[in-house]
């Protein structure tokens, strides 16, 4: 590190200031995802017009079925990865302080894994007891 | 690093400023890229009901009847028929901005097109849906 030749100050680097040498990498993980979801949130409603009416048996039989089951286990990953991608945007832009921002993404990335893990626990669990 | 309070900066010495938005003229473009981010927010609050009932549907029948009664209540419809209306309108977006980063629909009539565009195949989606899941139900 001390050999390479930079105009970034060593404080500015500790800082996470400057290049981090991947500002296309959020914009192609957002595009790639809505793609993903384009499907899934189609395939997503379907299953939930089927629901309404159902009691807790034939409820159960079709979350728990391999096809919906499956298709609710992508919808819920891909979508809540989606969703904690585009919250960090929103707090990139909108908060400013140092210490909120951080505590923000840090909090925006713990929601999504706790709800990935709890709607994936949940749709394993209808299928599986 | 500690950012300067602008407030403790005399008025002709701060930097200037981009416009707020309160003093632009709206646009259906604005509109529809402001209803992209506001039903972003909210879909991301309404993905929490979607675990909730989940886990419901997880757990025994006493949990699901729990999910089951407050989702058909009168507000859980409404809330559930936003969320329907979020989705679509957030889905709507989404094609939008795939169109524009296929290059195309920049011109002035068609980015007005698409956004009047999304919001009215998001409303009318929305509505059809419902008509569907109260007659299959």
């Amino acid at each position: 590190m001390a050999q390479k030749s930079t105009l970034l100050t060593p404080r500015a680097r500790v800082s996470f200031l400057g290049s981090a040498k991947s500002g296309t990498h959020h914009a192609w993980l957002m595009r790639l995802t809505s793609f993903a979801l384009l499907p899934l949130t189609i395939a997503f409603i379907l299953i939930v017009l089927s629901l309404p009416g159902r009691d807790f048996q034939s409820a159960r039989i079709l979350l728990g079925s391999p096809c919906p089951a499956i298709l609710l286990l992508l919808f819920v990953s891909v979508g809540i990865y989606h969703m904690t991608l585009g919250m960090q945007v929103i707090i990139e832009d909108y908060i400013h302080g140092a210490h909120a921002k951080h505590l923000a993404l840090m909090a925006n990335t713990c929601f999504g894994l706790v709800l990935g893990a709890a709607s994936v626990y949940a749709v394993l669990r209808l299928s599986f007891t | 690093m500690a950012e300067a309070d602008p407030s403790s900066i005399p008025l002709e010495q701060r930097r200037p400023l981009s416009p707020h938005m309160q003093i632009y003229k709206w646009s259906p473009t604005m509109a529809a890229s402001i209803a992209h981010r506001a039903t972003g927010a909210a879909l991301y609050a309404g993905t929490l009901l979607l675990a909730a009932y989940l886990l419901a549907a997880a757990g025994d029948a006493h949990s699901f009847n729990f999910a089951s009664a407050i989702f058909g209540s009168f507000l859980g419809q409404l809330v559930l028929f936003g969320y329907t209306f979020a989705l679509l309108l957030h889905l709507m977006g989404g094609l939008r901005h795939a169109i524009w980063d296929a290059g195309k629909g920049f011109d002035p009539e068609s980015r007005d097109r698409l956004a009047i565009g999304s919001f009215a195949a998001a409303g009318v989606l929305t509505v059809l849906l419902w008509i569907v899941s109260f007659i299959i139900r």
